[in-house]
Order: C-alpha cells, then sequence, then structure tokens
C-alpha cells in the first residue's frame, strides 16, 4: 500500500491540519508517513497544500507529485492539482466552492459540499473534515477512530472542546461518501 | 624595604608593542590595577579587538579571547552568559567598536549585558596606519581625509558613550582621559566603578578613554596630550552619562 | 527506545540538541529555519539554558565564539543568506580550533534567492566559505529521524575534534514532518576542555585566538590542523547505499534529493532496469573510496542534486575519469521529481552512455 495524497485549498481552510490527521493517524496504525506542507507567503491569504504519504514501506519522496488522491477545498488548487493525479487515482472537490468538477475521465471524483455541510452543522470550520470523512471512507487509508484518537494528540487541549464537533463532520463525509458508493462501485469513471 | 610601586598580578611581565607616547599602556595598568584591588583575576575573562590593542592578551595575565573585527560584544555575550559568574570585559578601539562593532555594540549595551567595555577612542586608526575613524574631529587630517574631515562627505563623528547612555540597558557610562595624574585617578576610579557595576549585575558598563596617538597625528606626546585636553575634550567632554531609566 | 512521535525536520533538530546537552542557543530569524529559534526560545528555559536572539548572523555566530571559548555546548542555526553572514566567525572558530555546532536549512540562492529546499551552498558548506585552509565537518541528513541522530553526533564530533560541525538540511527536511524515536546520546569518550577561557584559577591563563603574526608559526598552525582533517577523513567517513550491489547505473543524491533518487530507483527497478543509489552523509569528510569502489562494476554514474552541478565535481574526482559521471540538478528552490530523474535514466541508458 502507498498512498500518496496532496490536501490543498485556502490558507485557513484547516488542509494542513487534515493533512497532519491522517499522517498521525498513520503513524499510530504503524505505517511508514511523511507530511510536507506549503510555507511562506503564499500561506498568507492564498492557497495552502501539503503532501502526505502513507506506506507499508519506507517512504522513499515526501514530495508527492503524482498523486494517488486529491483532496481539493477551492477551484484554485483543483485546477493546480487535478491534472497531476495518477490515472485510476481520486478527485474529491469541495463542490460548495467549484461549479464544474474537473475535466478528467480517468479518475475517480467524488463532489462534496463541504461548506454547505459545515454550515448546516452549524459551523464553517468543520468543511475539512466533512472531506475528510469523505476522503477516509473511499480509501480506508486510516481508520476514522484513529484519525479522533489522532486530533486528541494533534490539537491543543484548548481546543478540544470541538472534538464532538468534527466527529459529526467526519460522519457527514463518511455519509456522503457511502451514498456515492452505493452508487458508483469505485470504477474507473467520471462519475459524481 | 616596603615596595612601593610594582607590576599589578594582573598584568604580565612583557613589554607592549605600543608605540611612544600612546596611552594604551596606562590604560592597562589602570585595569590591571582594578582587577587585583577587586580580586578578580582568577575569573576575569578578557576580550581583545582587532586594531593596535589586537595583542592585549598577552599583556594582560587572565584568560582571554580575540575577536573578530567589531565583535568583541557578542563574544563578551556568549562568554558572559556561559559563565554568569565571571567577569568579562572587553578593550576595544573607535574603528572597532563605532565603525565596525556599532551594531554589536549597540545591542551589548541596550539588553544591559553585564559585562564591562573599555573603549579607547583616539580618533584615527592607529594599526592600519592613521586613517579617518568615526571618531575623527571634523577638520582633522587623517591618510584617507588629507584636507581634513569634510562633515558634507564624511558625516560627523560618534559620541559614543552619550548615543550608548540613550539606552536603559545601561548601567554605567563614563568618558575619561588619561593627559594628567589627576585625569588618571578618575580614569581609574570610572573602571572601578564599571566592574563593581558588572559584578554588583546592575547591567552594561562602558568606559570612553579619549587617547594619544602622537605617531598617526604627527604629534609630540606632549602635543598629543594638549590636542586632547583642547581639542578633544571638546567635542567628546569628559565625566559620567546618567542612566536613562526604563520606561514603564 | 522512546515512543516516535510526529515531528518537523526542524524541530527534531532543536530536540536534538537538548538531548546532547546543548544549553546555548544564539540565532536570528530567518526562513526556512524559524521553528528552530522557536522551540528553543520555549525549550532553553524549562531546561536551565540560555536561548538568545541575536540582533543579526553576525552576531549571532559571534556569540556562538564566545560561548565556545567559556566550554559550552553550543549552537547556531541559519538559512543560505544568513550563513554567509556567520563564515567571518566560522572561519575564526575554524583558526581557533572551537567546537560548535552550526545548521543550514539550505534555500535557494545567491542574493536572497527564496525560501525554498535547495542544495546550492554544497561548496560554501565543503569546500570553504569562510577564509583561510579549514574545513567543517558537514553532515547530510536525509530523514527527520537522521536530522535528530545525526544532530546529537554533531556535538560529540565538534567536541572530539575541536571543530565546528555543520548540519546541512534543506527547506524539505526542515518542514517536514515523520515520525522520530527520540535519540540518545551515546557516552562518548571526549578530551576535557582544559583549553577553555574560564578564569585562570591556579593555572596559567588560557588565550584563544586566530592570530599568528609569524608565518613560520602559522604555517606550523595549518600543518597541524591540515594533521587532524585527515584524522578526521580517515575516521569519519559516512554513506549509505540501496540497491547498489547489482547497478549498472550507480545514482549519486544526498539529502532530500536522495529520497527523490529512491523514488525513481523504485520506478527503474520495476521497469527492469539495475539501477541504485550511493549517499554520501558526510559531505567532508566526502567518501571518495567508498564511491569508487562501489561504482567499480557500475557502467555509469548519475548524480542528482537541487543546484547546478556541486557535489558532482566530488563525484568526478572519486570516479577519475573510469566511467561516465552525468548529472541531472535543478535549482533555485525547485526540486527534481523522481519521473524527471527516470527519464534521465533511461536516456542514458538507452544511448548507452
Amino acid at each position: 500500500m502507498q498512498e500518496q495524497v496532496i490536501f490543498a485549498g485556502f490558507g485557513g481552510q484547516g488542509v494542513l491540519l487534515i493533512g497532519q490527521l491522517v499522517t498521525y493517524a498513520g503513524m499510530i496504525e504503524g505505517a511508514h508517513v511523511s507530511w510536507m506542507p506549503s510555507y511562506g507567503p503564499e500561506m498568507r491569504g492564498g492557497t495552502a497544500n501539503c503532501h502526505v504519504v502513507v506506506s507499508s514501506k519506507e517512504v522513499s519522496s515526501p514530495l508527492v507529485t503524482e498523486p494517488t488522491s486529491l483532496i481539493a477545498l477551492n477551484k484554485p488548487s483543483l485546477d493546480k492539482f487535478a491534472p497531476w493525479v495518477e490515472r485510476g487515482g481520486l478527485i474529491i472537490y469541495n463542490s460548495s466552492l467549484v461549479e464544474s468538477p474537473p475535466e478528467r475521465t480517468d479518475v475517480r471524483v467524488l463532489a462534496v459540499p463541504a461548506n454547505k455541510v459545515a454550515n448546516e452543522l452549524g459551523d464553517l470550520r468543520t468543511a475539512n473534515m466533512v472531506a475528510l470523512g469523505a476522503y477516509l471512507a473511499t480509501t480506508r487509508v486510516v481508520g476514522c477512530d484513529t484519525v479522533l484518537d489522532a486530533m486528541k494528540r494533534v490539537l491543543p487541549e484548548r481546543r478540544h472542546n470541538l472534538i464532538p464537533l468534527n466527529r459529526q463532520a467526519l460522519a457527514r463525509g463518511i455519509e456522503i461518501a457511502s451514498v456515492w458508493h452505493s452508487r458508483d462501485p469505485g470504477e474507473v469513471s467520471g462519475a459524481q | 624595604m616596603k615596595k612601593v610601586f610594582g607590576r599589578p598580578e594582573a598584568l604580565t611581565d612583557v613589554p607592549t608593542h605600543y608605540c611612544p607616547g600612546c596611552t594604551h599602556g596606562i590604560i592597562h595598568r589602570l585595569i590591571a590595577e582594578v582587577i587585583d584591588e577587586l580580586g578578580v583575576r582568577e575569573k576575569t575573562i578578557g576580550i581583545s579587538p582587532v586594531g593596535c590593542a589586537v595583542l592585549a592578551y598577552d599583556y594582560f595575565n587572565c584568560d582571554f579571547v580575540e575577536a573578530s573585527h567589531g565583535r568583541a560584544p557578542a563574544v563578551a555575550t556568549g562568554i558572559k552568559r556561559t559563565l554568569p559568574d565571571s567577569v568579562v570585559f572587553s578593550y576595544q578601539g573607535d574603528g572597532d567598536l563605532a565603525s565596525i562593532g556599532a551594531a554589536e555594540i549597540v545591542h551589548a549595551a541596550t539588553r544591559g549585558e553585564k559585562i564591562t567595555v573599555i573603549f579607547v577612542n583616539n580618533a584615527i586608526y592607529g594599526m592600519t596606519g592613521g586613517q579617518m575613524a568615526p571618531t575623527t574631529l571634523p577638520g582633522q587630517r587623517t591618510t584617507t581625509s588629507p584636507r581634513g574631515r569634510d562633515v558634507e562627505s564624511a558625516g560627523y563623528p560618534i559620541r559614543v558613550a552619550e548615543l550608548l547612555s540613550s539606552l536603559s540597558g545601561v548601567a554605567y557610562i563614563s568618558r575619561v582621559s588619561a593627559t594628567s595624574p589627576a585625569n588618571v585617578t578618575k580614569a581609574k576610579r570610572a573602571v572601578r566603578k564599571a566592574f563593581e557595576t558588572q559584578i554588583q549585575g546592575k547591567g552594561f558598563s562602558l568606559v570612553e578613554f579619549l587617547s594619544t596617538c602622537p605617531i598617526n597625528w604627527g604629534m609630540s606626546p606632549l602635543e598629543a596630550m594638549k590636542w586632547i585636553d583642547e581639542k578633544m575634550s571638546v567635542y567628546y567632554p569628559l565625566g559620567d552619562f546618567t542612566r536613562v531609566p526604563e520606561v514603564g | 527506545m522512546g515512543e516516535k512521535v510526529l515531528m518537523k525536520g526542524n524541530e527534531a533538530i532543536a530536540e536534538a540538541a537538548i538531548l546532547a546537552g546543548c544549553r546555548h542557543f544564539f540565532g536570528y530569524p530567518i526562513t526556512p529555519q524559524n521553528e528552530i529559534p522557536e522551540y528553543m526560545s520555549r525549550r532553553m528555559p524549562e531546561v536551565g539554558g540560555v536561548f538568545l536572539q541575536a540582533e543579526s548572523e553576525v552576531a549571532g555566530s559571534n556569540m556562538v565564539y564566545g560561548a565556545a571559548c567559556a566550554g559550552a555546548r553550543v549552537m547556531t542555526t541559519s538559512s543560505s543568506p544568513g550563513i554567509s553572514l556567520m563564515q567571518e566567525a566560522v572561519s575564526y572558530m575554524a583558526g581557533a580550533e572551537l567546537p560548535c555546532v552550526l545548521v543550514n536549512i539550505v534555500r535557494g540562492g545567491p542574493g536572497l534567492g527564496g525560501i525554498q529546499g535547495s542544495q546550492a551552498d554544497y561548496f560554501q558548506a565543503t569546500k570553504g566559505g569562510g577564509h583561510g585552509d579549514y574545513k567543517l565537518i558537514v553532515l547530510a541528513p536525509a530523514s527527520v529521524q537522521e536530522l535528530m541522530d545525526l544532530t546529537i553526533t554533531a556535538f560529540d564530533l565538534a567536541d572530539m575534534y575541536r571543530n565546528p560541525v555543520m548540519i546541512m538540511g534543506d527547506a524539505i527536511l526542515g518542514q517536514m514532518m515523520e515520525p522520530v524515536i527520540p535519540g540518545r546520546r551515546e557516552k562518548a569518550d571526549l578530551p576535557p576542555k582544559t583549553w577553555a577561557t574560564v578564569g585562570a584559577k591556579m593555572r596559567p591563563k588560557n588565550v584563544i585566538t586566530s592570530l599568528s603574526l609569524d608565518p613560520a608559526k602559522l604555517e606550523q598552525h595549518n600543518f597541524n590542523l591540515g594533521k587532524k582533517y585527515r584524522r578526521i577523513a580517515d575516521e569519519q567517513v559516512r554513506y549509505k547505499t540501496y540497491m547498489a550491489d547489482d547497478a549498472e547505473t550507480l545514482l549519486v543524491a544526498y539529502g532530500t534529493c536522495a529520497r527523490i533518487a529512491q523514488a525513481a530507483i523504485d520506478m527503474a527497478r520495476e521497469r527492469g532496469l539495475r539501477v541504485g543509489l550511493f549517499r554520501p552523509i558526510s559531505l567532508w569528510p566526502f567518501p571518495y573510496d567508498a564511491l569508487q569502489q562501489t561504482a567499480e562494476e557500475s557502467l555509469r554514474v548519475l548524480t542528482v542534486e537541487m543546484s547546478l552541478g556541486q557535489m558532482v565535481e566530488d563525484v568526478r574526482l572519486a570516479i577519475l575519469g573510469t566511467k561516465p559521471v552525468h548529472f541531472h540538478g535543478r535549482t533555485g528552490g525547485m526540486t527534481p521529481t523522481p519521473r524527471e530523474v527516470l527519464d534521465e535514466i533511461e536516456r542514458i541508458v538507452e544511448e548507452g552512455i
């Protein structure tokens, strides 16, 4: 198993965090992992992304140039990284902020209305968790419970009050992915 | 027979390389006497500059470090932060301290580093052969200001004691000279106070000596002493500079 | 063995220094290594150590000089432009034989350059940088675990040889997170610092200087340094290989590039190409003999760097014209991808060069 994923979005959407949660959970589950963030001026109000590798063998390159999965929470990130995704890979995008799906027919594409769901939950900041839930349910790269465990370790103590809400958001993301899976058994197609 | 005058323990028995009429020798001796009187020779670490006093480590009988040009206050900081109970002094000329090392001295002072700086201002670069210093007086001739320092082009000399005394980390600053027995006595009192300030943990201390450079000034030793009293002391007044108290 | 923790490379360096007994840190902020001074500013007071943000890299490195004179285990960290400013103190410390650890989280240059990862400071680190005949021990980690382990080692090497040691990382290694088992310092047999200027109590005074106006004496000092450097070259060569035994094409890369090269090798092997990796860990002393021996059966060598080609000169010195030495590099903060390295491998294999 070698999952190479890019999480991308606006700075402040929490893409570095969900990347870190997957990395941490992978470590807890005994996988080899790495996490590489973008940094610098482009982060301030611009786009942010991180490269995550979860693998059953030692991680060679921590830089992901041919991702198996892309989680794009805004349009600029989808435009930038969608062409990078390897054939047969997965693209999850935030359909609340992106009107048209990526023009790729050789990958699986899942539209997740992350902002809409997060607003329904009463906190727009959980949009990243909705997308993460959909990603976990689709790839099963790490367990959802392990991610919640990782959350306790990654989030500072004063933020632990957010964990129940994040759990709900993850669950909604999982639900969306499950509905999609029941319609599409995961073949290589342009389903959405 | 009672010995009334001898070499301080904190000086080595080595003839110095300083030129005739230069007051580096007197300043060395005053520091050494103060170190002896305070009984701190065994825990004193000196730092020599780049400039005429680069070989000061040969003349003082205590642990010594030679610093790169202008960085003595940074080196002193590293030593003092490692050995807080030691007594650390740097010995720096005007080019070293007020030109290339201007940043280091200002920041060591404003941090209130518990070090003592002996600043020897002779208004000229001695070792390299008499070029203009940041403290060269307006109109003063040097090998790089052959028509006299033109303030329009070269700017004005820096008054280091005044400049640094505006900083809250500074506990004691004094400007002295060694042009007469009375001035030497005052100078020694200032050096002693500076070392005591450090030992008492009060903050940064500095003594600025107005010093001679007869060779590069083109004067006899006596003329040089007179030039300090009549010219340098006017631009650079002698005395203590009050500490500015921390606001807020 | 401690528990695995997920750490940023920069934080692993900082914690490693604490674990190695470093209690004095002087530094100045510069991207992409700011996590190190930030970590130290939190951590040093907890362990009774000193953190001081200097007014410049020039001052910070001279504070390191002072603390090293006083016998401290001391470190400073910076990135390329800041390391250039430190070269004065580096030369003085090498000349005065002072132990200290320097970290360069390299970014793209020249000049102010950029803030993305680079390896363009190889020459500066291994061939001089400052003035005079001197050498730094230069270690190049390729993972967060190695950043930690080699930083701990660096302090012992510095004390053992009375020499500055540089950890040469890059922005990618500094920023990335990987699981780390906190290292432990093995008790090394280190010489006592009888030379330190800590006060001349019950002994003659100690003087630390790099000044020597008599050229005959200065030459002798340089000869002595040369002898020490030869001893280090005999004792401290470090490298690793990956699938190198049967490699017809041998890649040479260090740090982040070695990780990328490894990914390219995996892809090449899947295509049936016999490709392997030689990874120098000590950039100085460079593993000339080991590389020459490893490459003995290979048909060609391909050096991969994040620079216009700097280490490749040492690779050529090791290979001594016995076979072609190719080069593939990206620079200015760009990183080679495994795919483009694979393309280069396929090209030189196909052309039989």
